[in-house]
């Protein structure tokens, strides 16, 4: 069995303790994080904009660049550490719901933290690149509460 | 015509900067061909260079003051009493970040928080364990319409500064409510934009403790000071900020051992960007020979002549679209002298050219179209994130700012 571990900022830990309970000891974990360009990009092309400086100085698309490849680093390193058992770590770089179903392609589940506000059952607790995920993973996906679900009584009653 | 041709060589060249050419290279040849061509007369340019001299020099002291101040560590500072303040909550954390992004472009200019604040905010976000792009993008929207209170928070401010015979307390006096207006707007579009990245709980991270940089931070505050307190007694603010750098850079230079002192000295020169200024320069003198064949004339007819609140919004529009059209910097050197006249003109149409690049990210129209011709880069561009966003926040902060601006203009007259 290949499990596939799509960890994101703020909601990895979830998605790490759920591996760890419901992988079989046998399955071979990947634990994947994605890193999309254009934040750095787009503070590059605001550097850029700044017409007349010379564009000499320390470029801060580039410092953030290195910055978030270092701390997909130590996200990674947490996670594998909190897993606790062998795993495989992958870092992606592209726009982040497209790399997580082209990394979980020929994988058996992939695992995916609910990301939007959570305080309510609903559509809303999955944000729109973990929706695309979910609405095109190329296998089952194990879908989990960052935290402790809210209760069923937060779904407002149906309508008359 | 030529004048046309030279102006966009000037902005051309700055957007490409072939091999890397500082953009002065073509600004200050080009500014010497409107002269000899007889474009602008001698006396004329004198007086342009006269005018944009205290400009310069001022924008040449702030860029370095900012760059001494991240040498003090007032910005790692800065990442600390965010990181501090917001833990645990990603909009906290956001609610922080617009007030310091907002506070260090209006006292330190836009290019410091570009250059300087982004990747603090980033490293700040990501050791928070919190998505970082609410917080980063707030920095690059900050930078433009964060930077109307002030004369120095942004170049187009000081050269409309010296156009508008304000002093230093009326200028913050009346741009304080449009400031304030735009920063709550952002938040308000920034708060619904980002709402599922902000929804996502951080957990609590130790945030490190940093001393606070009390030395920098107080001649901070005292050359800010120094600006209002220096002109009832006629010295530039130009000297002021001259004053705050020099006091910042001496122990810098004093401290560095005896051997790298001259090369320290040399690299703290080099930050007030000596060639941004020639270009600024260069700038200002082609833009005056346009001015002179035909584009006042044109701009003239395009602007109202009260400072009424139509008249502060067609103004500002204007200025936006221009904006957008050539970027900022040339469009408030053509907009400034028309509308000198009234000093609520002046403001409006700086309250355009501020806020009006967030539309286009970078820059304006003209060099976001030279980037995919000539850079073509590799992917397509991904998100079109920056745009929506700047569609969203900046009509609503145009609006709001000129209505503040008009409020404030009309409670001037009436105290």
């Amino acid at each position: 069995m290949r499990v596939v571990v799509w960890l994101a900022e703020g909601t990895w830990q979830a998605c790490v303790d759920a591996a760890a309970r419901w992988a079989t000891p046998a399955a071979t974990l990947v634990l994947l994080h994605v890193t999309d360009p254009d934040l750095a990009a787009d503070v590059h092309d605001a550097y850029e904009g700044l017409v007349g400086r010379g564009g000499r100085g320390p470029d801060p698309g580039a410092a953030i660049s290195e910055a978030a490849a270092r701390a997909s680093a130590a996200l990674l390193a947490a996670a594998a550490a909190r897993l606790g058992r062998p795993s495989t770590p992958l870092r992606r770089l592209g726009r982040v719901e497209r790399e997580v179903v082209a990394a979980a392609e020929g994988a058996d589940v992939l695992v995916v933290a609910r990301d939007g506000p959570v305080t309510r059952l609903g559509p809303h607790s999955l944000g729109p690149p973990t929706r695309f995920v979910v609405d095109h993973a190329p296998c089952a996906v194990l879908l989990v509460w960052p935290e402790a679900p809210p209760p069923v009584a937060t779904i407002p009653p149906p309508p008359p | 015509m030529w004048s046309v041709a030279l102006l966009a060589v000037v902005l051309a060249f700055a957007v490409v900067r072939p091999r890397g050419l500082p953009e002065a290279t073509a600004a200050v040849p080009a500014a010497v061909v409107a002269l000899a061509g007889g474009l602008v007369p001698w006396a004329a340019a004198r007086d342009e260079l006269v005018a944009l001299g205290p400009t310069v020099g001022f924008l040449a002291a702030i860029l370095a003051l900012a760059h001494l101040a991240d040498a003090w560590g007032v910005f790692a500072f800065a990442g600390a009493v965010a990181a501090r303040a917001g833990r645990g909550s990603p909009t906290r954390l956001l609610t922080v970040v617009f007030a310091i992004a907002a506070s260090v472009t209006a006292v330190l200019s836009l290019d410091a928080t570009v250059v300087l604040l982004t990747p603090v905010v980033f490293a700040t976000a990501a050791a928070a364990g919190v998505r970082a792009r609410p917080h980063v993008y707030a920095c690059t929207h900050l930078a433009n319409s964060g930077s109307l209170l002030l004369p120095v928070s942004n170049l187009t401010n000081l050269i409309a500064f010296g156009a508008s015979g304000l002093t230093f307390l009326g200028f913050a006096g009346l741009m304080a409510l449009p400031w304030l207006a735009v920063v709550a707007v952002e938040y308000e579009v920034f708060r619904r934009f980002f709402a599922a990245d902000l929804a996502v709980p951080a957990a609590p991270a130790p945030a490190p403790a940093v001393r606070a940089p009390r030395f920098a931070l107080a001649v901070l505050g005292l050359t800010l000071a120094g600006f209002a307190a220096a002109e009832p007694v006629r010295v530039a603010p130009a000297w002021v900020a001259a004053a705050g750098a020099v006091v910042l850079a001496v122990p810098l230079v004093v401290r560095a051992p005896r051997a790298d002192r001259l090369r320290t000295a040399g690299r703290l020169f080099l930050e007030t960007n000596p060639l941004f200024c020639f270009f600024v320069l260069g700038l200002g003198v082609v833009v005056l020979a346009l001015r002179r064949h035909g584009l006042d004339g044109l701009i003239s007819s395009l602007t109202p002549a009260r400072a009424d609140l139509l008249g502060l919004l067609a103004v500002a529009g204007l200025a936006a679209l221009l904006a957008n059209l050539v970027n900022n910097v040339p469009a408030t050197l053509v907009l400034v002298p028309v509308v000198a006249h009234s000093p609520g003109l002046v403001l409006a149409a700086l309250v355009g050219v501020n806020v009006g690049p967030n539309l286009t990210y970078v820059g304006s129209l003209a060099t976001l179209l030279w980037r995919r011709i000539l850079h073509a880069r590799a992917e397509p561009p991904g998100t079109t994130m920056f745009l929506r966003l700047g569609a969203l926040t900046v009509p609503a902060c145009l609006l709001a700012a000129v209505a503040a601006l008009w409020a404030g203009l009309r409670l001037s007259t009436v105290l």
